[in-house]
Protein backbone atom coordinates (compact mmCIF):
# COMPACT_ATOMS: atom_id res chain seq x y z
CA UNK A 1 0.00 0.00 0.00
CA UNK A 2 1.79 3.45 -1.58
CA UNK A 3 1.61 6.48 1.08
CA UNK A 4 -0.32 9.10 0.29
CA UNK A 5 1.45 11.63 -2.20
CA UNK A 6 1.36 14.33 0.21
CA UNK A 7 2.81 12.40 3.37
CA UNK A 8 5.69 11.32 0.40
CA UNK A 9 6.64 15.23 0.31
CA UNK A 10 6.34 15.77 4.15
CA UNK A 11 8.97 13.41 4.41
CA UNK A 12 10.98 13.68 2.16
CA UNK A 13 11.14 17.79 3.11
CA UNK A 14 11.76 16.60 6.86
CA UNK A 15 14.81 13.92 5.83
CA UNK A 16 15.69 17.52 3.41
CA UNK A 17 15.98 19.47 6.14
CA UNK A 18 17.41 16.85 8.46
CA UNK A 19 20.58 16.78 6.14
CA UNK A 20 21.62 20.69 6.92
CA UNK A 21 21.93 19.79 10.56
CA UNK A 22 25.71 18.92 11.54
CA UNK A 23 24.73 16.63 13.75
CA UNK A 24 23.17 14.40 10.99
CA UNK A 25 25.78 14.51 8.28
CA UNK A 26 28.27 13.52 11.06
CA UNK A 27 25.81 10.40 11.86
CA UNK A 28 25.40 9.19 8.06
CA UNK A 29 29.25 9.66 7.47
CA UNK A 30 30.16 8.00 10.93
CA UNK A 31 27.47 5.60 10.29
CA UNK A 32 28.58 4.44 6.61
CA UNK A 33 32.05 3.88 7.48
CA UNK A 34 31.17 1.73 10.49
CA UNK A 35 28.76 -0.29 9.28
CA UNK A 36 31.01 -0.80 5.69
CA UNK A 37 33.50 -2.20 8.35
CA UNK A 38 31.69 -3.98 10.00
CA UNK A 39 29.93 -6.29 7.53
CA UNK A 40 32.95 -6.58 5.90
CA UNK A 41 34.89 -8.22 9.51
CA UNK A 42 30.88 -9.32 9.92
CA UNK A 43 31.00 -11.83 6.71
CA UNK A 44 34.28 -13.58 8.01
CA UNK A 45 33.36 -13.71 11.77
CA UNK A 46 29.73 -15.41 11.15
CA UNK A 47 31.52 -18.02 8.74
CA UNK A 48 34.04 -18.84 11.48
CA UNK A 49 31.25 -19.24 13.97
CA UNK A 50 32.61 -16.01 16.13
CA UNK A 51 29.56 -14.14 15.26
CA UNK A 52 29.20 -12.80 19.13
CA UNK A 53 32.74 -11.84 19.58
CA UNK A 54 30.92 -8.69 19.08
CA UNK A 55 28.54 -9.08 21.57
CA UNK A 56 31.13 -10.25 24.13
CA UNK A 57 33.74 -7.16 23.05
CA UNK A 58 30.57 -4.78 23.17
CA UNK A 59 30.12 -6.30 26.97
CA UNK A 60 33.88 -5.69 28.02
CA UNK A 61 33.61 -2.30 26.27
CA UNK A 62 30.70 -1.75 28.93
CA UNK A 63 33.19 -2.06 31.91
CA UNK A 64 35.45 -0.26 30.21
CA UNK A 65 33.53 2.99 29.68
CA UNK A 66 32.46 2.60 33.30
CA UNK A 67 36.16 2.46 33.86
CA UNK A 68 36.64 5.50 31.96
CA UNK A 69 33.94 7.04 33.62
CA UNK A 70 35.07 6.35 36.90
CA UNK A 71 38.45 7.98 36.48
CA UNK A 72 36.80 10.56 34.32
CA UNK A 73 39.12 9.54 31.18
CA UNK A 74 38.04 9.45 27.50
CA UNK A 75 35.80 6.48 26.85
CA UNK A 76 37.06 5.74 23.57
CA UNK A 77 40.50 6.06 24.77
CA UNK A 78 40.34 3.94 27.94
CA UNK A 79 38.83 1.27 26.11
CA UNK A 80 40.42 0.50 22.51
CA UNK A 81 43.33 -0.86 24.87
CA UNK A 82 41.49 -2.95 26.93
CA UNK A 83 39.27 -4.35 24.57
CA UNK A 84 41.73 -5.14 21.93
CA UNK A 85 44.00 -7.63 25.00
CA UNK A 86 40.30 -9.10 26.21
CA UNK A 87 39.75 -9.81 22.01
CA UNK A 88 43.36 -11.73 22.28
CA UNK A 89 42.43 -13.14 25.45
CA UNK A 90 39.61 -14.63 24.06
CA UNK A 91 41.50 -16.19 20.73
CA UNK A 92 43.90 -17.53 23.08
CA UNK A 93 41.71 -19.27 25.04
CA UNK A 94 40.25 -20.62 22.10
CA UNK A 95 43.50 -21.77 20.66
CA UNK A 96 45.30 -22.76 23.49
CA UNK A 97 42.97 -23.65 26.51
CA UNK A 98 40.38 -26.18 26.67
CA UNK A 99 37.47 -23.94 25.98
CA UNK A 100 35.80 -23.42 22.55
CA UNK A 101 35.48 -20.06 20.93
CA UNK A 102 31.95 -19.41 21.99
CA UNK A 103 32.31 -20.41 25.51
CA UNK A 104 35.52 -17.97 25.66
CA UNK A 105 33.12 -15.12 24.26
CA UNK A 106 31.11 -16.50 27.02
CA UNK A 107 33.47 -16.38 29.13
CA UNK A 108 34.63 -12.87 28.67
CA UNK A 109 31.49 -11.53 28.15
CA UNK A 110 30.07 -11.78 31.84
CA UNK A 111 32.82 -10.66 33.08
CA UNK A 112 33.12 -7.64 31.17
CA UNK A 113 29.33 -6.95 32.14
CA UNK A 114 29.87 -8.27 35.88
CA UNK A 115 33.08 -5.91 36.58
CA UNK A 116 31.09 -3.08 34.55
CA UNK A 117 28.00 -3.41 37.14
CA UNK A 118 30.36 -3.61 39.74
CA UNK A 119 32.21 -0.54 38.96
CA UNK A 120 28.91 1.27 38.40
CA UNK A 121 27.74 0.35 41.83
CA UNK A 122 30.90 1.37 43.28
CA UNK A 123 30.81 5.02 41.37
CA UNK A 124 27.26 5.34 42.69
CA UNK A 125 24.85 3.73 40.33
CA UNK A 126 24.25 3.71 36.75
CA UNK A 127 24.25 7.30 35.51
CA UNK A 128 23.19 8.74 32.34
CA UNK A 129 26.35 8.53 30.76
CA UNK A 130 27.01 4.54 31.19
CA UNK A 131 23.20 4.35 30.02
CA UNK A 132 24.18 6.18 26.97
CA UNK A 133 26.91 3.57 26.28
CA UNK A 134 24.07 0.78 26.71
CA UNK A 135 21.80 1.75 23.66
CA UNK A 136 24.23 4.54 21.67
CA UNK A 137 23.59 7.31 20.23
CA UNK A 138 24.75 8.20 16.64
CA UNK A 139 23.12 11.55 16.23
CA UNK A 140 25.62 13.14 19.02
CA UNK A 141 29.05 11.43 17.63
CA UNK A 142 31.36 14.13 17.67
CA UNK A 143 33.55 15.23 14.53
CA UNK A 144 36.54 13.37 16.47
CA UNK A 145 35.29 10.01 16.68
CA UNK A 146 33.49 10.41 12.83
CA UNK A 147 37.49 10.97 12.06
CA UNK A 148 38.34 8.06 14.29
CA UNK A 149 35.45 6.17 12.71
CA UNK A 150 36.67 6.91 8.81
CA UNK A 151 40.13 5.78 9.85
CA UNK A 152 39.51 2.47 11.36
CA UNK A 153 36.64 1.30 8.81
CA UNK A 154 38.95 2.25 6.03
CA UNK A 155 41.67 0.36 8.06
CA UNK A 156 38.96 -2.59 8.12
CA UNK A 157 38.49 -2.10 4.37
CA UNK A 158 42.44 -2.02 3.30
CA UNK A 159 43.34 -5.16 5.57
CA UNK A 160 40.99 -7.24 4.45
CA UNK A 161 41.40 -6.35 0.94
CA UNK A 162 45.36 -7.11 0.86
CA UNK A 163 44.53 -10.19 3.45
CA UNK A 164 41.61 -11.36 1.20
CA UNK A 165 43.20 -14.28 -0.20
CA UNK A 166 44.66 -15.44 2.90
CA UNK A 167 40.90 -14.47 5.04
CA UNK A 168 39.62 -16.85 2.77
CA UNK A 169 41.43 -19.73 2.96
CA UNK A 170 41.35 -19.57 6.66
CA UNK A 171 37.28 -19.00 6.42
CA UNK A 172 36.37 -21.78 4.45
CA UNK A 173 40.01 -24.46 5.64
CA UNK A 174 42.11 -23.37 8.33
CA UNK A 175 44.27 -26.73 8.65
CA UNK A 176 44.67 -26.56 5.01
CA UNK A 177 45.79 -22.73 5.29
CA UNK A 178 48.19 -24.04 7.61
CA UNK A 179 49.34 -26.33 5.30
CA UNK A 180 49.51 -23.86 2.44
CA UNK A 181 52.11 -21.88 4.76
CA UNK A 182 49.28 -19.14 5.34
CA UNK A 183 50.01 -17.72 9.30
CA UNK A 184 47.28 -18.46 10.23
CA UNK A 185 47.57 -17.26 14.16
CA UNK A 186 49.10 -13.74 12.92
CA UNK A 187 46.10 -13.21 10.33
CA UNK A 188 43.32 -14.53 13.11
CA UNK A 189 45.32 -11.69 15.37
CA UNK A 190 45.04 -9.11 13.32
CA UNK A 191 41.05 -10.22 12.48
CA UNK A 192 40.09 -9.96 16.43
CA UNK A 193 41.94 -7.23 16.53
CA UNK A 194 40.40 -5.07 14.16
CA UNK A 195 37.09 -6.22 15.91
CA UNK A 196 37.88 -4.58 18.82
CA UNK A 197 38.44 -1.69 17.44
CA UNK A 198 35.43 -1.42 15.63
CA UNK A 199 33.43 -2.55 18.38
CA UNK A 200 34.46 0.31 20.47
CA UNK A 201 33.31 2.46 17.75
CA UNK A 202 30.80 1.07 17.11
CA UNK A 203 29.16 1.25 20.87
CA UNK A 204 28.75 4.90 20.60
CA UNK A 205 26.66 4.63 17.45
CA UNK A 206 24.34 1.83 18.16
CA UNK A 207 25.47 0.90 21.95
CA UNK A 208 26.89 -2.06 23.61
CA UNK A 209 23.57 -4.20 23.37
CA UNK A 210 23.23 -3.66 19.58
CA UNK A 211 26.82 -3.32 17.66
CA UNK A 212 26.84 -7.28 17.37
CA UNK A 213 24.02 -7.12 14.93
CA UNK A 214 26.04 -4.76 12.92
CA UNK A 215 28.39 -7.51 12.34
CA UNK A 216 26.18 -10.25 12.37
CA UNK A 217 23.28 -9.12 10.64
CA UNK A 218 24.59 -7.88 7.28
CA UNK A 219 26.58 -10.89 7.10
CA UNK A 220 23.97 -12.99 7.42
CA UNK A 221 21.23 -11.23 5.05
CA UNK A 222 23.94 -11.28 2.33
CA UNK A 223 24.56 -15.63 2.89
CA UNK A 224 20.25 -16.01 2.28
CA UNK A 225 21.26 -15.25 -1.55
CA UNK A 226 25.21 -14.88 -2.65
CA UNK A 227 26.69 -18.01 -4.07
CA UNK A 228 30.19 -16.48 -4.18
CA UNK A 229 32.27 -15.09 -1.38
CA UNK A 230 33.49 -11.50 -3.05
CA UNK A 231 29.50 -10.96 -3.99
CA UNK A 232 28.97 -11.94 -0.65
CA UNK A 233 31.31 -9.49 1.23
CA UNK A 234 29.80 -6.89 -1.22
CA UNK A 235 26.09 -7.41 -0.52
CA UNK A 236 26.85 -7.59 2.98
CA UNK A 237 28.62 -4.04 3.03
CA UNK A 238 25.60 -2.77 0.56
CA UNK A 239 23.36 -4.03 3.28
CA UNK A 240 25.13 -2.71 6.20
CA UNK A 241 25.44 0.96 4.69
CA UNK A 242 21.34 1.60 3.33
CA UNK A 243 20.23 0.17 6.97
CA UNK A 244 22.59 3.07 8.37
CA UNK A 245 21.01 5.64 5.84
CA UNK A 246 17.73 4.34 6.00
CA UNK A 247 17.57 4.01 9.85
CA UNK A 248 18.80 6.91 10.58
CA UNK A 249 16.17 8.85 8.23
CA UNK A 250 13.47 6.27 9.74
CA UNK A 251 14.45 7.45 12.83
CA UNK A 252 14.60 10.99 12.82
CA UNK A 253 10.86 11.22 11.00
CA UNK A 254 9.35 8.65 12.90
CA UNK A 255 11.33 10.32 16.04
CA UNK A 256 12.98 6.30 16.76
CA UNK A 257 15.83 5.55 18.74
CA UNK A 258 18.35 5.87 15.71
CA UNK A 259 20.77 2.63 17.33
CA UNK A 260 17.62 0.63 17.42
CA UNK A 261 16.00 1.82 14.19
CA UNK A 262 18.95 0.74 12.25
CA UNK A 263 19.26 -2.80 13.68
CA UNK A 264 15.47 -3.02 12.60
CA UNK A 265 16.09 -2.25 8.96
CA UNK A 266 18.80 -4.64 9.48
CA UNK A 267 16.34 -7.16 10.17
CA UNK A 268 14.05 -6.38 7.53
CA UNK A 269 16.87 -6.74 4.60
CA UNK A 270 17.80 -10.33 6.70
CA UNK A 271 13.74 -10.94 6.13
CA UNK A 272 13.74 -10.01 2.60
CA UNK A 273 16.63 -11.87 1.84
CA UNK A 274 15.68 -15.23 3.46
CA UNK A 275 12.47 -14.84 1.53
CA UNK A 276 14.11 -13.79 -1.92
CA UNK A 277 16.29 -17.14 -1.12
CA UNK A 278 13.28 -19.08 -1.05
CA UNK A 279 12.50 -17.96 -4.28
CA UNK A 280 15.67 -17.96 -5.93
CA UNK A 281 16.02 -22.50 -4.84
CA UNK B 1 66.83 -45.81 -11.62
CA UNK B 2 65.00 -44.42 -9.42
CA UNK B 3 65.06 -40.86 -8.53
CA UNK B 4 64.61 -40.39 -4.50
CA UNK B 5 61.94 -37.32 -3.85
CA UNK B 6 61.73 -37.81 -0.43
CA UNK B 7 63.87 -39.26 2.42
CA UNK B 8 63.02 -39.59 5.70
CA UNK B 9 65.52 -40.42 8.83
CA UNK B 10 65.16 -41.39 12.41
CA UNK B 11 62.39 -39.86 12.25
CA UNK B 12 60.77 -38.94 15.70
CA UNK B 13 57.69 -36.98 17.23
CA UNK B 14 56.77 -36.50 20.49
CA UNK B 15 53.57 -34.85 21.44
CA UNK B 16 53.62 -33.42 25.22
CA UNK B 17 56.34 -36.34 26.02
CA UNK B 18 54.03 -38.93 24.23
CA UNK B 19 55.85 -40.43 21.75
CA UNK B 20 53.97 -40.32 18.56
CA UNK B 21 56.74 -41.70 16.08
CA UNK B 22 60.03 -43.12 16.79
CA UNK B 23 63.18 -43.77 14.64
CA UNK B 24 61.06 -43.95 11.27
CA UNK B 25 63.45 -44.12 8.29
CA UNK B 26 62.46 -44.32 4.09
CA UNK B 27 62.56 -43.06 0.97
CA UNK B 28 59.72 -42.20 -1.51
CA UNK B 29 60.73 -42.40 -4.97
CA UNK B 30 59.68 -40.18 -7.77
CA UNK B 31 56.36 -41.99 -9.59
CA UNK B 32 55.80 -43.99 -6.51
CA UNK B 33 52.02 -44.71 -5.34
CA UNK B 34 52.34 -45.21 -1.83
CA UNK B 35 49.70 -46.42 0.74
CA UNK B 36 50.37 -45.58 4.42
CA UNK B 37 48.31 -47.77 6.85
CA UNK B 38 48.28 -48.22 10.67
CA UNK B 39 45.88 -48.66 12.89
CA UNK B 40 44.47 -45.09 14.87
CA UNK B 41 46.85 -43.42 17.00
CA UNK B 42 50.07 -45.44 15.14
CA UNK B 43 51.28 -42.15 14.10
CA UNK B 44 49.81 -41.79 10.14
CA UNK B 45 48.83 -38.37 10.42
CA UNK B 46 51.83 -37.14 12.58
CA UNK B 47 53.91 -38.84 9.37
CA UNK B 48 52.28 -36.23 7.51
CA UNK B 49 52.33 -33.66 9.68
CA UNK B 50 55.81 -33.95 9.79
CA UNK B 51 56.31 -34.30 5.77
CA UNK B 52 54.00 -30.76 5.52
CA UNK B 53 56.03 -29.12 8.40
CA UNK B 54 53.05 -28.70 11.17
CA UNK B 55 54.90 -30.42 13.81
CA UNK B 56 58.58 -30.36 15.43
CA UNK B 57 60.35 -33.21 14.76
CA UNK B 58 63.82 -34.92 15.79
CA UNK B 59 65.84 -36.47 12.88
CA UNK B 60 65.65 -35.37 8.97
CA UNK B 61 63.25 -35.06 5.78
CA UNK B 62 64.47 -34.44 2.65
CA UNK B 63 62.87 -32.98 -0.13
CA UNK B 64 65.34 -33.69 -3.26
CA UNK B 65 67.80 -33.77 -1.06
CA UNK B 66 66.91 -30.54 -0.05
CA UNK B 67 66.54 -30.45 4.19
CA UNK B 68 63.31 -29.87 5.00
CA UNK B 69 64.69 -27.70 8.43
CA UNK B 70 66.05 -25.51 5.56
CA UNK B 71 63.10 -24.77 3.24
CA UNK B 72 59.61 -24.86 2.98
CA UNK B 73 58.15 -27.91 0.74
CA UNK B 74 54.44 -27.10 0.91
CA UNK B 75 54.96 -25.25 -2.77
CA UNK B 76 56.25 -28.75 -4.11
CA UNK B 77 53.29 -30.97 -1.96
CA UNK B 78 49.46 -31.34 -2.99
CA UNK B 79 47.25 -32.00 0.59
CA UNK B 80 43.96 -33.54 0.45
CA UNK B 81 42.39 -33.39 3.95
CA UNK B 82 40.16 -35.81 5.38
CA UNK B 83 36.49 -35.38 4.10
CA UNK B 84 35.28 -31.54 5.85
CA UNK B 85 32.39 -33.22 7.26
CA UNK B 86 32.32 -29.50 8.84
CA UNK B 87 31.95 -28.05 5.40
CA UNK B 88 28.84 -25.39 6.12
CA UNK B 89 26.46 -25.83 3.20
CA UNK B 90 25.53 -22.53 2.86
CA UNK B 91 29.23 -21.83 2.59
CA UNK B 92 29.51 -18.88 -0.12
CA UNK B 93 32.27 -19.75 -2.54
CA UNK B 94 32.24 -21.09 -5.67
CA UNK B 95 34.21 -24.27 -6.79
CA UNK B 96 35.97 -22.06 -8.85
CA UNK B 97 36.88 -19.68 -5.99
CA UNK B 98 37.94 -23.12 -3.78
CA UNK B 99 40.23 -24.82 -6.57
CA UNK B 100 42.36 -21.17 -7.07
CA UNK B 101 42.58 -20.64 -3.27
CA UNK B 102 45.14 -24.14 -3.73
CA UNK B 103 47.58 -21.19 -5.45
CA UNK B 104 48.45 -19.13 -2.45
CA UNK B 105 50.93 -21.38 -0.95
CA UNK B 106 53.21 -20.00 -3.79
CA UNK B 107 52.22 -16.74 -3.61
CA UNK B 108 53.92 -13.67 -1.67
CA UNK B 109 52.19 -11.27 0.38
CA UNK B 110 50.50 -9.23 -1.51
CA UNK B 111 48.80 -12.33 -2.88
CA UNK B 112 46.52 -11.37 -5.74
CA UNK B 113 45.91 -13.74 -8.54
CA UNK B 114 46.57 -13.71 -11.98
CA UNK B 115 44.62 -15.01 -15.17
CA UNK B 116 47.49 -17.43 -15.50
CA UNK B 117 45.86 -18.72 -12.07
CA UNK B 118 42.69 -19.33 -12.76
CA UNK B 119 44.05 -20.68 -16.10
CA UNK B 120 45.72 -23.67 -13.79
CA UNK B 121 42.51 -23.79 -11.73
CA UNK B 122 40.59 -24.69 -15.19
CA UNK B 123 43.15 -27.17 -15.98
CA UNK B 124 43.52 -29.13 -13.26
CA UNK B 125 38.97 -28.75 -12.87
CA UNK B 126 39.26 -30.13 -16.26
CA UNK B 127 41.61 -33.22 -15.60
CA UNK B 128 39.46 -34.05 -12.90
CA UNK B 129 35.85 -33.48 -14.97
CA UNK B 130 34.58 -30.61 -13.41
CA UNK B 131 35.42 -27.93 -15.34
CA UNK B 132 31.20 -27.87 -15.61
CA UNK B 133 31.10 -27.69 -11.86
CA UNK B 134 33.26 -24.16 -11.69
CA UNK B 135 30.64 -21.48 -10.91
CA UNK B 136 28.65 -23.65 -8.82
CA UNK B 137 28.49 -23.63 -5.11
CA UNK B 138 30.68 -25.85 -2.94
CA UNK B 139 28.31 -27.08 -0.15
CA UNK B 140 25.66 -27.71 -3.09
CA UNK B 141 27.87 -30.25 -4.95
CA UNK B 142 27.66 -34.16 -3.71
CA UNK B 143 30.28 -35.50 -1.59
CA UNK B 144 32.38 -37.21 -4.24
CA UNK B 145 32.33 -33.70 -6.27
CA UNK B 146 33.15 -31.72 -3.21
CA UNK B 147 36.73 -34.31 -2.91
CA UNK B 148 37.24 -33.32 -6.26
CA UNK B 149 37.11 -29.99 -6.27
CA UNK B 150 39.28 -30.23 -2.83
CA UNK B 151 41.67 -32.59 -5.02
CA UNK B 152 41.70 -30.16 -7.89
CA UNK B 153 43.02 -27.95 -5.27
CA UNK B 154 45.53 -29.71 -3.96
CA UNK B 155 46.65 -29.95 -7.71
CA UNK B 156 46.70 -26.78 -9.17
CA UNK B 157 50.21 -25.75 -8.18
CA UNK B 158 51.37 -28.73 -10.00
CA UNK B 159 52.73 -30.44 -7.06
CA UNK B 160 55.42 -33.56 -7.05
CA UNK B 161 53.90 -35.21 -4.22
CA UNK B 162 50.58 -35.64 -3.33
CA UNK B 163 49.39 -36.59 0.44
CA UNK B 164 45.74 -37.76 0.62
CA UNK B 165 44.52 -38.05 4.08
CA UNK B 166 42.14 -40.87 4.37
CA UNK B 167 40.18 -38.74 1.01
CA UNK B 168 37.28 -41.58 0.86
CA UNK B 169 36.35 -41.87 3.86
CA UNK B 170 32.79 -40.16 3.73
CA UNK B 171 32.24 -41.31 -0.06
CA UNK B 172 29.76 -43.93 -1.29
CA UNK B 173 31.38 -46.67 -3.26
CA UNK B 174 31.09 -45.58 -6.60
CA UNK B 175 32.38 -41.79 -5.72
CA UNK B 176 35.37 -44.14 -3.95
CA UNK B 177 35.82 -45.91 -7.12
CA UNK B 178 35.81 -42.66 -9.49
CA UNK B 179 37.95 -41.09 -6.93
CA UNK B 180 40.76 -44.20 -6.61
CA UNK B 181 40.48 -43.91 -10.61
CA UNK B 182 41.15 -40.06 -10.72
CA UNK B 183 44.64 -40.26 -8.49
CA UNK B 184 45.88 -43.38 -10.30
CA UNK B 185 45.57 -41.76 -13.47
CA UNK B 186 47.24 -38.40 -11.97
CA UNK B 187 50.15 -41.19 -10.97
CA UNK B 188 50.18 -42.95 -13.97
CA UNK B 189 49.41 -40.20 -16.95
CA UNK B 190 50.74 -37.04 -15.26
CA UNK B 191 53.70 -38.85 -13.01
CA UNK B 192 52.54 -37.29 -9.53
CA UNK B 193 53.85 -39.03 -6.98
CA UNK B 194 50.99 -39.81 -4.41
CA UNK B 195 50.97 -40.74 -0.77
CA UNK B 196 47.82 -42.34 0.16
CA UNK B 197 46.89 -42.31 4.04
CA UNK B 198 44.32 -45.25 4.63
CA UNK B 199 42.67 -47.76 6.98
CA UNK B 200 41.28 -49.45 3.54
CA UNK B 201 44.00 -51.55 3.26
CA UNK B 202 42.09 -53.24 0.20
CA UNK B 203 42.21 -50.01 -1.19
CA UNK B 204 45.86 -49.71 -0.91
CA UNK B 205 46.59 -52.96 -2.38
CA UNK B 206 44.47 -52.38 -5.66
CA UNK B 207 46.03 -48.85 -6.32
CA UNK B 208 49.35 -48.45 -4.92
CA UNK B 209 52.51 -49.56 -5.48
CA UNK B 210 53.95 -49.82 -1.90
CA UNK B 211 52.69 -49.98 1.29
CA UNK B 212 54.43 -48.24 4.39
CA UNK B 213 52.62 -49.91 7.60
CA UNK B 214 53.30 -47.96 11.07
CA UNK B 215 52.78 -48.63 14.55
CA UNK B 216 54.51 -45.51 16.16
CA UNK B 217 57.28 -46.81 14.54
CA UNK B 218 58.03 -48.57 10.69
CA UNK B 219 56.49 -51.84 10.77
CA UNK B 220 56.90 -52.52 7.17
CA UNK B 221 57.55 -50.81 3.81
CA UNK B 222 57.76 -52.81 0.70
CA UNK B 223 55.22 -53.63 -2.13
CA UNK B 224 51.89 -54.59 -1.61
CA UNK B 225 52.59 -58.76 -2.66
CA UNK B 226 55.54 -58.52 -0.14
CA UNK B 227 53.21 -56.85 2.80
CA UNK B 228 50.84 -60.22 1.72
CA UNK B 229 53.39 -62.65 2.11
CA UNK B 230 55.26 -61.05 4.92
CA UNK B 231 56.04 -63.54 7.91
CA UNK B 232 56.95 -60.00 9.53
CA UNK B 233 53.47 -58.96 9.60
CA UNK B 234 52.05 -62.22 9.92
CA UNK B 235 53.68 -62.00 13.14
CA UNK B 236 52.62 -58.57 14.40
CA UNK B 237 49.12 -59.38 13.70
CA UNK B 238 49.30 -62.58 15.81
CA UNK B 239 48.32 -66.03 16.16
CA UNK B 240 44.98 -66.73 14.25
CA UNK B 241 45.02 -63.50 12.11
CA UNK B 242 45.64 -63.72 8.70
CA UNK B 243 46.44 -61.76 5.85
CA UNK B 244 43.97 -62.40 2.63
CA UNK B 245 45.24 -60.71 -0.59
CA UNK B 246 43.21 -61.03 -3.71
CA UNK B 247 44.28 -59.74 -7.07
CA UNK B 248 41.62 -57.16 -8.42
CA UNK B 249 41.66 -57.13 -12.29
Amino acid sequence: MALPKDVMIEIFTEIQESLQYAFVQRAIIAGCFMALGCSFLGVFLVLRRFSLIGDGLAHVSFATVAVALLLDAQPIVVSIPLVALASLVVLHLSENARVHGDAAIGLVSSFGIALGVIIASTAGGFNVDLFSYLFGNILSVSSLEVWLTIGISLLVVLVTTLFYHDLFSITFDEDYAQVSGIKVKVVNRILILLASLIVVLGIKIVGTMLVSSLIILPAISALQIMRSFKATMALAGVFAVASVIVGIFTSYVLNYPSGATIVMVNFGFFVGSFVLDRFIR
Amino acid sequence: MSVKLLEIRDLSVQYRGVEALNGVSLDIDVGDYIGLAGTNGSGKTTLVKAILGLVPFAGTISFQSRSLREFVATKHIGYLPQKMSFLDQRFPATAKEVVVSGVFCCKKFPKYLTRDDYKAAFQAMDILGIADLANRMIGRLSGGQQQRVLLARALVHSPQLLILDEPTEALDPQSRETFYSTVERLNKENGVTVLLVSHDIGSIGKYASKMIYLDRELVFYGTFEEFCKSSKMTDYFGAGQHIICHKHQ
